[in-house]
């Protein structure tokens, strides 16, 4: 290949074509594709295309190196001007035209042709752009003059295609236009070339591709507009082609030199080369909503998250994040307006959504996007869960708090919103604070009883409230606590009463937990796990056994006092309210069975040993019964109102009945029935205390099923009350010592009517004084509730960001 | 009527007035209202940031208006100036808007771009201010 001699039009011309034609921007090959494509654009055969490649060495070496591609143009020079295609007229051939190209408006869709009417030369002379033209002018040469059209001076004459610099659309009009012109042309002109239009590129400006990612384009790819402007030759040039120069229309483009020695000079306004356009909308594919991170975006912000912070769960301090993002050399006003932005909890530190976030906008900045004034809701942190993908909208700030009380236990998390702030750094959301689900009051919804439970027998009517859900509250133990020392009655957690067979275990449980601390003053100790029924026959065992003063340690079973009445469902602690149901139906109650108003703190009198009842006394087997049985005779006959013995033993009896057992204890209930009747004997009394009690006991023991769960309840119960319940014991038998002292000398023969009053009046009484206390201890209670919560609110409201003004 | 909102710490931080103009007397009336300041405190000799409060009443026998002041833990005082014309408002109200002034104004010092001392341009905290001195006032 010889070597090739290009003017220095021609040189610039090719090294413009190549640069074209360097797609991959390597500045030493020029692709293929656009080669051909260039080639082809000459509008020369194929078959002359194929030798031109051949020729120039292309074919040899696969790739159009840049001395190949000069020398193909050449040859497309010499192609368009009609000479043979010949190696050596390479050289040869002087004042050879520059070849022509003619491209498709379309050809990329960054390219966009704007063809200059020539008014001068009315054809496919292109004028300058205006600023151009003048700026060439100026420098122009007077026989370039001519040839340099104007575009101001004959505005008239040229076609409305005046270019603008960016006017795509008007290019095919103008070419169209140019074509038509250039048919109709001038003689003087070739009309076959309408004109040169000359895909402009340029090279890519360094400036809006940056080297650390950031985009330069705008969500929509701002339109890369490219235009040529031609300068066509003059009328005068008898050249018939209009060599075009290319021509950086950078700053530097020797115009003057060009203008003097061409015809024509082209200008070419260069455009964001294809890569970059490439480039940035590839990268602007994502953006459906500007503010949406991809997921592209997202792994590269965690990636750079990571080099400030290994745990994508930890914070980024303030510090750190300030030197980060003063790296991308945003102004620090807006990097300040960025951080307040995206810095949701106001903790002077980033989460790793909080990152994303700022890191988003100050990509956006970058690209020009002008910032929000409130955080996209695209961008706003999760407040949960981490793994969501971001775009979580988040409620306003201004949502209202509802606070719950501290004590809240866990248990009531499921009324709570997942909103507490599970994440250290923060799930961001508008919200900073907790937010509470509810605003409750501890003592009122903690526990809640099912007060649908209907009692088996109407004739109890005692409804006891069996709490529905348990929990396990610190406030609940405490309760609990304070009970038990307190002193009595009602656990406000497991108020048992008549229904074992709802009992859940819990609350027998706690009953059970709670007994070794129930105090002996009262009779109403708080036998959870107490049936009414079985308080009667415990009691009524106890009474015995407690005769003898000994407490027997085989005796497992020692009752603790029956609990208060239940309290209602309405209330967790209170006790009390079915007193009156209860002490009305007692005094009818010796002579009906079926009646069992018993009032659950009712201490059977004569005995002392009344008072812990443990309805796991049933389980004990026979070795309480004989001590009982024993010691039972002797003490009949001392107790005058030993009567009593007979009502409870009839109510125990009918307890049983009513729990469950009914019907092996009917018959018993029955049989006692009768034996109240009568003023019985001690004996009597003794054994048919003693039948029930085998005969509950056996019963309850062949009734296994009948609570299953009261038997366990018992044995729970009664190893751990056992020793106190000893205890218990002489407490309560003094203290029923002094309650059966004020009515020592009545008779029995008043009648049981008047017993039963009295017995019931001071079971009333006793009743009121235990519940006495157990407001009192309640009121203070809910005074420090309170206490609490206005301290919670307190410091809530603190709290509470003022942006909800 | 004329309010204004300044925070100073021993230089104007920022001032915000409705309306904006004659900011130069609110520049002047804080800095009288700083001399109050500093004998409050030196009087009071509390070293907790209660919320205190200065109320001036008449300055001027010409303009009256009502200047309060609060001073945070750093000793940067809030001055809220207000006309007395506008006596509807309460005490309780200019606490909670000192409270609120000064949590924005921990939110705009936790921003780390900020240094202690600049004046302050956040655009969130001049939004907040202005909401509470279109509703207080």
């Amino acid at each position: 290949m010889e070597s090739l001699t290009l003017s220095d039009v021609e040189q610039k011309y090719y090294s413009e074509l190549f640069l074209f034609c360097d797609v991959d921007n390597t500045k030493k090959v020029a692709s293929n594709g656009k080669v051909l494509d260039l080639f082809r654009a000459a509008q020369l055969s194929n078959e002359v295309v194929h030798q031109i490649t051949e020729l120039c060495g292309a074919t040899r070496l696969g790739h159009f190196g840049r001395s190949q591609f000069y020398i193909a143009l050449k040859l497309i020079a010499l192609a368009q001007s009609g000479l043979p295609l010949r190696v050596e007229s390479l050289n040869s051939v002087r004042d050879l035209p520059l070849p022509r190209f003619v491209m498709g408006k379309n050809e990329q869709e960054m390219r966009h042709v704007v063809m200059f009417a020539d008014t001068e030369n009315q054809g496919p002379y292109l004028p300058r752009p205006p600023g151009r033209v003048q700026a060439k002018k100026v420098s122009a040469h007077e026989m370039i003059q001519p040839c340099v059209p104007t575009v101001d001076p004959q505005p008239d004459t040229t076609s409305p295609v005046v270019s603008p610099h960016q006017s795509p659309p008007t290019s095919p009009h103008a070419w169209r236009k140019h074509k038509r012109q250039a048919s109709g042309g001038n003689v003087d002109r070739q009309p076959s070339v309408p004109g040169v239009v000359w895909p402009p590129f340029r090279e890519a400006q360094p400036g809006p591709v940056t080297g650390d990612g950031m985009w330069s384009a705008h969500s929509p790819p701002p339109v890369q507009e490219s235009w040529v402007s031609f300068t066509d030759t003059p009328p005068s040039c008898t050249l018939p082609m209009h060599p075009p120069s290319a021509q950086l229309q950078q700053e530097n483009s020797n115009g003057g030199l060009l203008l003097l020695t061409q015809p024509e000079s082209t200008t070419v306004r260069t455009v964001p080369s294809a890569m970059t356009t490439n480039e940035i909308q590839r990268q602007t594919s994502g953006y459906d909503d500007p503010w949406k991170i991809t997921d592209e975006q997202r792994q590269y912000y965690i990636n750079q998250f990571k080099t400030i912070q290994a745990d994508l769960t930890g914070l980024i301090p303030g510090s750190a994040a300030k030197e980060f993002f003063t790296k991308s050399k945003l102004p620090i006003l807006e990097l300040s307006h960025i951080w307040e932005l995206s810095d949701f909890d106001k903790d002077g530190a980033l989460t790793l959504d909080e990152f994303c976030a700022a890191f988003h906008l100050v990509v956006a900045r970058k690209n020009g996007y002008d910032l929000p004034e409130k955080l996209p809701e695209s961008l706003m942190p999760k407040l949960i869960d981490l793994d969501d993908s971001a775009g979580v909208p988040e409620p306003d700030p201004e949502v209202g708090f509802s606070a719950s009380p501290v004590e809240v236990t866990p248990n009531k998390s499921p009324s709570m919103p997942s909103l507490n702030q599970n994440w250290p750094e923060l799930n961001q959301s508008n919200e900073q604070w907790e937010t509470f689900s509810e605003r409750s009051s501890s003592s009122q919804t903690l526990t809640q009883f099912d007060s649908n439970i209907a009692p088996a027998d109407p004739d109890t009517a005692i409804v006891h409230p069996v709490p529905i859900r348990m929990t396990p509250s610190k406030i609940h133990m405490q309760e609990m606590e304070l009970k038990r020392t307190g002193s009595d009655h009602t656990h406000p957690t497991s108020p048992l009463m008549a229904k074992p067979p709802e009992l859940s275990e819990e609350t027998k449980l706690a009953a059970a937990i709670k007994f070794p601390g129930t105090t002996v003053g009262d009779g109403y100790s708080s036998s959870d796990s107490f049936t009414s029924d079985q308080e009667p026959i415990s009691s009524a065992v106890n009474r015995q056994r407690s005769h003898s003063g000994t407490s027997p340690e085989g005796l497992k079973v020692v009752a603790p006092p029956p609990p208060p009445p239940r309290p209602n469902a309405s209330h967790s602690r209170s006790s009390s309210l079915d007193m009156n149901r209860n002490f009305a139906a007692v005094p009818a109650g010796p002579q009906q069975p079926g009646v069992v108003a018993f009032p659950p703190a009712v201490p059977p009198r004569p005995l002392p040993t009344q008072t812990s009842v443990p309805h796991g006394h049933r389980s004990v087997e026979g070795d309480g019964l004989p001590a009982i049985t024993s010691t039972s005779p002797q003490q009949m006959p001392e107790q005058p109102n030993f009567a009593d013995f007979s009502q409870f033993q009839v109510f125990a009896v009918d307890q049983p009945a009513d729990d469950g057992e009914k019907p092996s204890d009917s018959g018993q209930v029955e049989r006692c029935a009768e034996t109240t009747g009568t003023m019985r004997t001690a004996k009597n009394d003794v054994q048919a205390e003693e039948r029930n009690a085998t005969t509950v006991n056996s019963a309850k023991v062949s009734t296994p099923l009948a609570p299953p769960p009261k038997p366990v309840r018992r044995r729970l119960k009664s190893e751990d009350e056992l020793r106190p319940d000893v205890e218990d014991l002489p407490q309560k038998s003094t203290v029923i010592a002094t309650v059966l002292a004020t009515q020592p000398s009545i008779p029995r023969s008043i009648g049981k009517d008047k017993k039963a009053i009295q017995a019931s009046i001071r079971r009333n009484k006793e009743t009121n004084t235990v519940l006495a206390r157990l407001n009192s201890e309640l009121q203070q209670q809910l005074k420090d509730l309170l206490e609490e919560r206005i301290s919670l609110e307190v410091q809530l409201e603190q709290l509470r960001p003022f942006s909800h003004l | 009527m004329q309010t204004a909102i300044m925070i100073v710490a021993n230089y104007p931080l920022y001032i915000r007035s409705v309306p904006t103009q004659g900011e130069l007397k609110f520049h002047y009336t804080v800095h009288t209202s700083l001399d109050v300041v500093e004998e409050k405190i030196s009087g009071v000799g509390k070293a907790l940031a209660d919320q205190r409060e200065l109320y001036l009443g008449l300055l001027y026998p010409t303009e009256d208006y009502k200047v309060y002041g609060y001073m945070t833990n750093s000793k940067v005082k809030f001055v809220i100036v207000v006309d007395s014309s506008n006596t509807s408002l309460r005490d309780n109200e200019i606490r909670s808007m000192f409270r609120k002034l000064h949590n924005s104004f921990t939110d705009v010092m936790c921003n780390p771009f900020y240094n202690p001392g600049d004046p302050i341009q956040s655009k969130a905290f001049d939004s907040i201010v202005s909401t509470m001195m279109v509703q207080a006032f």
